[in-house]
């Protein structure tokens, strides 16, 4: 199965590249878009065999592990 | 008793050269240059982690290279109570592994810094004995992620525990802005609640030598070796 699993920078945090995408989409004349945040998307494959438990905790393994720094960063599996 | 020091090299390390070549005119003691799928450090006084890209930042900076095989000898180096340095890569590598606290992110500006700038003590540990109080030190910087972050609860235990080392500040050129690259408290360097792992953006191995042009970089060698 395959997983994304989208990390953002917390809401707290200064995030400059969405607050330079949003200007410039104000310049092209799109001003009705505010609070654009940036984050990255992370696509893997898990074997369709191991259940759900399995596969959230290898999931949560591997985010806390390597894939997000929580001390910056949050992360959402969409699936 | 000479100083011994090691310099470790990732994959994407840019400054490792300039690292070992600082050790060596320094502390005029064995240096030893060790790769990241090492997996024994020699006894040594200090080790650095260099400056660079280690694995081409991939992830996040630092992030691939806190996973390298070498890296627990480089923690039971630092739990012994000996000293750790990390310069610019290296510092996000020490976050990343968790060794010290906080975060380094984009740059506020977003632009890639590579240029002279002025940093001075907060608080005294053994990398910055020799510097005199309100000193400025004049230490190149070259990064795209230094903007140092923490949360609040963090940096009030950096406070207390006196564990900033240093902070951006105001040089002698006009167009050096005090806090270059918008960390918080505009911190350049912090260590570890023990202090003796050091993790700093700027790079002191850049700022030696007789053709370099401060050479403020020193005096961290000294501090360490008095």
């Amino acid at each position: 199965m395959r997983i994304k699993i989208l990390v953002r920078l917390k809401g707290q945090i200064l995030e400059p590249q969405g607050k330079v995408i949003e200007q410039s989409l104000n310049s092209l004349g799109l001003t009705e878009f505010s609070n654009i945040r940036q984050g990255k998307l992370i696509e893997l494959d898990l074997p369709d065999n191991i259940s759900k438990e399995e596969k959230a905790q290898k999931i949560d393994s591997a985010c806390k592990k390597l894939l997000v720094n929580d001390i910056i960063e949050e992360y959402e599996v969409l699936g | 008793m000479s100083f011994k020091s090691a310099v470790i090299t990732f994959p994407g390390s840019n400054c490792d050269r300039d690292a070992l070549c600082y050790l060596k005119d320094l502390t005029k003691g064995k240096v030893h240059n060790i790769w990241h799928e090492e997996t024994s450090l020699p006894k040594v006084d200090l080790v650095i982690l260099p400056g660079g890209f280690s694995f081409g930042d991939y992830l996040r900076s630092g992030a691939m290279a806190s996973k390298s095989k070498i890296i627990d000898e480089v923690v039971k180096h630092a739990n012994d109570n000996r000293y750790l340095l990390g310069i610019c890569n290296g510092f996000q590598i020490l976050t990343e592994i968790g060794l010290l606290k906080g975060a380094l992110i984009r740059n506020k500006k977003l632009k890639f810094l590579g240029k002279n700038c002025f940093i001075k003590r907060k608080f005294k540990n053994n990398f910055n004995l020799s510097i005199k109080d309100n000193q400025t030190l004049q230490i190149p910087v070259a990064h795209n992620e230094g903007n140092f972050y923490c949360d609040t609860e963090t940096l009030n235990l950096l406070k207390n525990n006196e564990q900033i080392a240093f902070e951006y500040c105001k040089g002698e050129f006009s167009d050096t802005e005090e806090n270059i690259n918008g960390s918080i408290e505009a911190i350049a360097g912090i260590t570890n609640k023990k202090k003796n792992v050091l993790g700093m953006m700027p790079h002191p191995e850049r700022a030696y030598s007789d053709f370099h042009q401060s050479q403020d970089g020193r005096l961290i060698i000294e501090s360490l070796i008095s």
